[in-house]
């Protein structure tokens, strides 16, 4: 896949040398280059910035128990996120799974049904957050009047992850090679037990490699989260009570503008959790990748 | 018997799921719909739309500060952006040394999971300051947000088009390196206008990303209610609109608030349409 990078460009300063007679190519190369180092030099400084910031305001008292306006501490925060992002995982992943099986092993390609299934889930995919937060909030809490509770955050969110499971489910269920169906049907299993026992445990680097990702989105977000789950500082004591997942957290605080130290720890944390996340889905995806050689 | 029996039972329940996709567009587009167009019909679609002044406590409903607000923003956004993207993307298919490849191509795909709470309190902390320094004004401007969302849509834009660059066909390359042009002039003058529908499908991706980014947005926009004023002057956008007042809104407040969500919508059900037309035609070519 790689064959033209190691054809071109060996060393850094590659185009230097014909700079005299293309200047135009080494000034494009240069450009070229310059971007590639921007955007590095961007991702490192950013990180780097907050982290060198908050890591030293991670204090213990920022983990107690109770949230109070003296200790603004983010542990109902992260205990409202573990709840929203397992619920939503526990619904969104299942589904997700269910409904890839149907579109690659049963479904009938280019059918009407098919063609619906993949136009919805590609628009739901460019629906920003915050549509999905007031649509969270007009249905979940409005209409069928569960207020603002973590559910309706989590429900608002499966809605929001659910295309991203679709596809990922897909692409790893396409990539099992035919071979290991017709071989278990060939074996006598039915079409079920094909799915279940073969394709399925076959694909699960790449089903987990998605849910992974996903479980980054639910972490991180915020605008579709804000007004289903609502603010509340309290800790919970069921799903049904409303509490900030810690990027809201993060939110209130910054704009608050009282507790910049505490937002700067707590934008760490999230940072931490959104990289462990991403390293997991990369190993996943890597797994996946050496299995089929 | 039984085994065929459960087997009918998933088919059905596998079919159910792959609805609840479409079940859910359904729900949204109704329930949006439902609740955001009586009030454009209550404050008049044009005084909606074109009306220059938002003062909800004189039932002032107009959202042309805001639709110009996104689509500044989003254009803003799309010059610093694009030009950058494009050019990563060119890298990593083209330039980039193999022992770099891994580690650039996981660092934009971490760029692409940072939260935008994250993006919009770097904007805060960091862009704000520096702004206000080098202009001497507010720093929470048009120009901020421009910036901050640039480098937010930098890896959707590059993660697009990186696949489609790779997807030309080798023998494009080579054939105009045989003709004698250089290595640069292959890249940017066949195979980049070769891979031109993906490019295209990348930056319409990323202006939807743009237009519907709120978090990162509020930070750093200054949310002024105002119609636009310039680079240097803060602004308003869709998005960052219903984030602020839906909180304490009522009655028609509230539900001009959802007709603000509406329009966005339409916007980006325009931008979704886009999309997939150019995806389907890349998929043809």
């Amino acid at each position: 896949m790689n064959n033209r990078n190691t054809k071109k460009n060996k060393s850094p300063g590659g185009f230097l040398r014909y700079a005299g007679r293309h200047p135009l190519a080494a000034a494009v190369a240069a450009l070229v280059w310059l971007a590639a180092l921007l955007v590095m030099a961007a991702l490192v400084f950013l990180v780097g910035f907050i982290v060198i910031k908050g890591v030293r305001h991670l204090s213990p008292e920022l983990f107690s128990w109770n949230y109070t306006t003296d200790n603004v501490s983010l542990m109902p925060a992260l205990i409202n996120t573990l709840i929203i992002t397992a619920t939503a995982l526990l619904i969104a992943v299942p589904l997700g799974i269910f409904a890839a099986v149907y579109l690659v092993e049963y479904a009938k390609k280019g059918s009407r049904m098919v063609g619906l299934i993949r136009i919805t889930t590609e628009t739901l995919q460019g629906i920003p957050s915050i549509i999905y937060g007031l649509f969270g909030l007009l249905f979940f809490c409005t209409a069928l009047k569960w207020r603002y509770s973590l559910l309706a955050g989590s429900m608002t969110l499966v809605i929001m992850i659910l295309p991203l499971v679709i596809r990922t489910t897909e692409e790893a269920l396409i990539s099992v090679p035919d071979a290991y169906r017709e071989a278990s049907f060939g074996l006598g299993a039915g079409k079920l037990r094909t799915i279940f026992r073969v394709v399925l445990p076959t694909a699960i680097p790449g089903i987990l490699s998605g849910v992974v990702l996903a479980t980054g989105r639910i972490v991180g977000e915020t605008a579709a989260v804000l007004y289903p789950a609502g603010t509340a500082t309290k800790m919970v004591s069921s799903l049904m009570d409303s509490g900030r997942s810690l990027a809201v957290h993060m939110y209130v605080l910054s704009t608050e503008g009282i507790y910049m130290d505490q937002a700067y720890a707590t934008a760490v944390v999230l940072l931490a959790v959104v990289l462990a996340l991403n390293a997991l889905s990369t190993a996943c995806a890597r797994s996946l990748m050496k299995r089929q050689g | 018997m039984k085994g065929k029996y459960s087997e009918r039972i998933m088919r059905v329940l596998f079919l159910a799921a792959a609805c609840t996709s479409v079940l859910a567009v359904v729900l949204i587009c109704i329930f949006l719909f439902a609740n955001g167009i009586p009030a454009m019909l209550e404050i008049g679609l044009p005084d909606f739309l074109f009306g220059q002044k938002w003062k909800p406590s004189n039932d002032l409903y107009g959202i042309l500060p805001f639709i110009l607000g996104s689509i500044y923003v989003t254009a803003g956004s799309v010059l610093i952006g694009v030009p950058t993207a494009l050019l990563t993307a060119v890298f990593l298919a083209f330039y980039c040394p193999k022992r770099l490849y891994p580690v650039l191509k996981a660092m934009v795909n971490l760029m692409a999971g940072i939260p935008s709470v994250v993006y919009g309190f770097f904007g805060l902390v960091w862009i704000v300051p520096l702004m206000r320094r080098l202009t001497g004004q507010d720093g929470s401007t048009m120009l901020t947000a421009s910036l901050l969302l640039g480098i937010m849509i930098l890896p959707t834009v590059t993660g697009v088009v990186e696949p489609a660059l790779r997807s030309v066909p080798e023998h494009y390359y080579e054939g105009s390196l045989a003709l004698g042009a250089t290595h640069e002039r292959s890249v940017f003058c066949v195979v980049l206008p070769a891979a031109k529908s993906g490019v295209i499908a990348g930056i319409v991706l990323g202006v939807g990303r743009s237009i519907g980014e709120t978090m990162a947005v509020i930070m750093v926009a200054g949310n002024q209610t105002w119609m636009p004023q310039g680079l240097l002057k803060g602004l308003r956008t869709m998005t960052t609109n219903i984030v602020m007042e839906m909180g304490y809104a009522t009655d028609l407040h509230r539900e001009a608030l959802i007709a603000t969500g509406v329009v966005l919508f339409v916007f980006i059900l325009i931008i979704n349409l886009c999309v997939s037309a150019l995806k389907r035609r890349t998929l043809y070519e």
